[in-house]
Parts: C-alpha cells; structure tokens; sequence
C-alpha cells in the first residue's frame, strides 16, 4: 500500500517534469513526424495497397526509438546527480527501488502516450481497408514493451554519469547492438561465417528478433518475457550501480 | 533521538569520518563546526541515511539507519548542503511533492505545506518555478521542505549559508525555536551562529572530534580566556614589564601596542590565578593612569583556529 503510493508520488512529480520543460512536447512532435514520414513517404503505406501497419509503420519503431528513448531516459538519474537532488530523493522515507520504478514507470508512460497519439494512422487505415485490428493490437503492445527495453537501458546509462549527453550516447550504442544482432543483413553476414547456434544465441538477443511475433499478431509469452526481464535485469542494475555511488 | 557510534568512512585513501562517536537529545541544538573537508557534510550524510558507513552505527528514534532505515528516515527532516531543488517545479508544487512522499494526505497535507510555507515566508514566490528563485529563496525552499513533515530530528548541513543577514537571523531564530522540542545538528563556518543558536557544539577536523562542549565550555579553552588586556598611559613597555612580569599571578604579558602617550598590554594569568588577575594587576599598578583593563572571555574563533590549525601542524611534522 504505502509502496505504491510512494511510487506514485515519483512517477507524478517525474511527468509533472516531463511536461513542464519543452521536452515533452519536442519529443512528441518529431515522434510522430517520424512516424508519419516513414509510414507514407518511405514505407510506402498506399504502394503496397495492403490494409496492413506491419511493415510500413511498425518496421520502423526499433529504430526510431534508437534515438528518442535515450533521449527521454537521459535525465533521468543523470539531472538528480548533477543537481544533488538525488540526495534529498534518497533520505527521504522512500527505498531506492520505490524511486527507481517510479521514475522508470513515468517515462514509460510518457513514451506509452507518444505511441497512443500515433492513432490517427490507425483510423487511416481503418477508413481505408479491413485491417486485422488484434494484430495492430499486438503490435502496439509489443513496441511499449520494446520501447520500455531501451528505456530501463538508459536508465542504468543515465545513473552511471552525471552528463545526460554521455547517458544518451553510451545507450544509444546499447541499443543499436539490441538492434544490430537480429538486422537481417547484419544476421546474413554472421551466417556465413559462425556455427548456427552461435548465430541463434546472438539474434535472440536482438529486440528486432522478438518484436517480429508481435508485428505478426502473436502474443508469444517467450516474447513478453524477454522484454520483461532486460526491464527488471536493467532497473536492478540500476539500483546496483546507485548502491555504488552513494557506498563511496 | 540521534546517537553516533564508532562512525568511520573511507573515501579511496582517506578517512573522510575517522571515528567519530556522540548524541543528540530532543531539546538540544548541536552545532557542528570544522573547516572544509573536515568531514561534516559526510557525517550528516550518513546520519541521514544517504551513504552508508564503512563502519560504526547511526541510530534516530531507536532505528538503525542502516538495519530499518525506513522508520529512522521518517523522523529526519534533512537540509543538504547547497540546498538542492527540483528546478522543474513551482515552490508549490515541491513541498506538495515532499509533504506526499513523507506520507502526508488530504487536509493534513494542505495544512503541511501552508505552515512551512508560512515559517520560510515564501508566499511571494509560491508559485514561481524554483530555478527562477535567488539563492536566498531557493534555499529557504529546501529547508522548508525539511521542516514539512514537523520531524523530531533535523539535520541542516550550512543552513544559513548564502543568505543575508536579515535572512540568516531569521533563519537563527528559527532554529533556536525548534530547538526547543527537536533534535537539531546543524553545521556551519560561522561561529557567532554557535553563541546565537546551540546549546552544544562539536569542533572536527580531519575527521575527527576534537572539541565537544557548550559554547562557554569551548571558550574556556581558549588561552585568552582570563586574560586581562590593559593600556596606560604615560609609561613605556619596558616599565610596564617590569612591574608585571614578577607578579605571582603572571604567566607573561605581551606587548599589543606602543606609541608616545600609551601602551597596551595583554597579560596572561598563570593556570591557577582563576580570575584575581585583574585584581592583582590593580593592586601592583597604584598610581598609574590606567585608561581601560578588562578580562577577556576567550574567544571562539581563536579556540577553532588553535585546535584545528595546530593539529595540522603535528601532522605535518611527523610525515
């Protein structure tokens, strides 16, 4: 009980800050410029002529959120260090876990509200032909939970440094090999030269690899999982590297 | 409510905290003085839970901080040093965040906030973002933020540090009033703050302690204390020498100044004269046109500059 409610008190003053700095709206807008370029311009929406968001408007998200999402995790550890807010935040009544998700779960809701806010595509597509609506469905939900993957990664980048720009440069490279390890080419070229078990140990790995079966309209729980524990294994790595600070 | 035992910290070589022990009551202000890097700001951090101690324990109200530091944090209300503040947010909104993260809801919550708002005078600015505020108000913010929840204990790392003198006598007398039901540690450089506001103070250096009394206490220590300071006029130094110098009471005198007209003199007692300097002095120097002669109280800025400057001279000279 008390628990939450500590979490709730961070995750509110955490998007209260999103909101009161530019960044908020920043981050919005180019998101969804993005997301509207790519899908019509370069995806080629209405070339395909298939009532599908798969391939012209999901294909892109791991790579949009190459850039974005460190760039709304950056501050989060980073700014409270620089600052020396961290230490009002730690010696209040709160533990450091209370704090660490409740900072992690107002960012992941802030990027879950960039996502809601790309629905106009949706009902583009919608107006336009019969879509299957379940694998949309699926599809949003598999990219929060991969956006919420590079998130918690920023997470532990933005606690290990006091600069938000080497935050988000160390875990924008975090995230492309996420990507890298299951890119089709990058995955051809390993092909030739490894054993196949070694290529296999490396693309499960990548978040392109398990963003597939969402994209597909399949809620494969070993999907879910893997999201899940890169967002628990980071925010306990998160926590570690806290401990470590404040031991001295 | 706070008590100190055995803490040690360690940064890479150096002992930040090199075993320092002692205790705080309710009722008690204690004033924590040291020059910088003397391991203040590191033992207040610990006190308050922020770092953990390489050794030693910390506990306030009965809790360990370390074992249950949930329950110890509860009754702390902590002004870090620097008084950091989310720049994001309104005044307002800050001490509503820190009245909510202390578990305070509702009306009590409202009640919270106005009373601190109240007692830091910050209605002017209440609804200002905070990284628009001077470092008076930024500051006074920060502590009201600390004093939200009414705590039992407060630790004010530098309370009045960047304020004017109108705010810091604020400030002062604030403490002094809360001092009356709290426990309070506060540090600082100032050492008038010690006379205006605590009941006991703690001298360190180095990491250790290397004073602990009231003010008068501390004083006392100084080697002016009892030490009389006398200018006559119409006699030079070497007279006055030789009459005072033989004087069962007189350790030895020393010259302040000398010019055509006057001299004056500081003379200082012997360790067992308690207070008949002056008498005696008076007694020996019949007849001679004395214009002032006054015992000194001792100083504390000189017992600081001896203790924590003489003890670096030792260090220095056994490396």
């Amino acid at each position: 009980m008390n628990t939450w409610a500590n979490i709730k008190a961070i995750t509110k003053r955490e998007l209260g800050a999103y909101f009161s700095s530019p960044l908020a709206y920043v981050f919005i807008i180019i998101f969804l410029l993005l997301c509207g370029f790519f899908t019509f311009m370069v995806g080629g929406f209405f070339e395909i002529g298939q009532a599908s968001l798969a391939r012209p408007f999901f294909d892109w998200h791991p790579w949009f959120y190459l850039f974005l999402v460190p760039a709304v995790g950056m501050r989060l550890w980073a700014e409270e260090r620089r600052v020396g807010t961290l230490e009002l935040l730690l010696t209040m009544p709160i533990t450091p876990w209370q704090a660490i998700v409740g900072k992690f779960l107002a960012s992941w809701l802030f990027l879950a509200l960039a996502l809601v806010l790309t629905f106009p595509i949706v009902i583009t597509v919608n107006y336009l032909g019969n879509p299957d609506n379940g694998v949309i469905f699926a599809a949003y939900v598999g990219s929060w939970l991969m956006a919420g993957a590079y998130l918690a990664v920023s997470c532990i980048t933005s606690a290990m440094t006091r600069t938000q720009v080497v935050s988000f440069i160390v875990s924008v490279v975090i995230c492309l090999f996420l990507i890298l390890a299951g890119f089709p080419p990058v995955v051809r070229l390993f092909s030739g030269t490894v054993a196949p078990w070694l290529v296999d140990l490396i693309t499960s790995f990548s978040v392109i690899t398990h963003f597939e079966g969402f994209q597909k309209g399949i809620l494969d729980s070993r999907d879910v999982v893997f999201f899940l524990s890169i967002i628990v294994f980071s925010l306990f790595t998160t926590s570690v590297i806290l401990r470590g600070h404040r031991a001295g | 409510m706070i008590k100190v035992q055995n803490l040690v910290k360690v940064f890479g070589p150096k002992r930040a905290v090199d075993d320092i022990s002692f205790s705080v009551e309710r009722g008690e202000v204690l004033g924590f003085l040291g020059p910088n890097g003397a391991g203040k700001s590191t033992t207040m951090r610990m006190i308050t839970g922020f770092i953990p101690p390489n050794s030693g324990s910390v506990t306030v109200g009965g809790f360990d901080m370390v074992e249950n530091p949930i329950p110890a944090k509860r009754l702390i209300g902590y002004l870090p040093e620097n008084a950091p503040a989310y720049a994001d947010m309104t005044v307002y909104g800050f001490l509503n965040f820190s009245a909510e993260i202390r578990g305070l809801r509702g009306d009590a919550r409202r009640t919270a906030v106005h009373r601190a708002v109240e007692m830091c005078f910050l209605e002017s600015v209440l609804h200002q973002s905070v990284d628009t505020l001077s470092k008076g108000y930024r500051h006074r913010t920060c502590f009201a933020q600390s004093i939200i929840h009414d705590p039992d204990v407060l630790v004010l790392d530098e309370p009045t540090d960047g304020l004017d003198p109108n705010q810091k006598h604020e400030v002062r007398g604030l403490i002094r009033r809360m001092g009356e039901k709290k426990a309070i540690i506060f540090s600082t450089h100032i050492l008038e703050e010690v006379d205006a506001v605590c009941s006991r103070a703690i001298i360190i250096d180095r990491g250790r302690i290397v004073a602990n009394g009231t003010p008068a206490e501390l004083r006392q220590k100084s080697e002016w204390a009892g030490a009389v300071t006398l200018r006559v006029n119409g006699i030079n130094a070497a007279t006055l020498n030789q009459k005072l110098s033989p004087l069962p009471t007189v350790k030895r005198t020393m010259i302040l100044k000398e010019d055509a007209t006057s001299v004056t003199a500081r003379v200082f007692p012997k360790s067992n004269v308690n207070g008949t300097l002056a008498q005696s002095i008076s007694d020996a120097t019949q007849g001679w046109r004395i214009e002032e002669l006054h015992t000194e109280e001792g100083r504390l800025d000189e017992v600081f500059r001896s203790i924590t400057m003489s003890d670096t001279a030792k260090v220095e000279e056994t490396k």
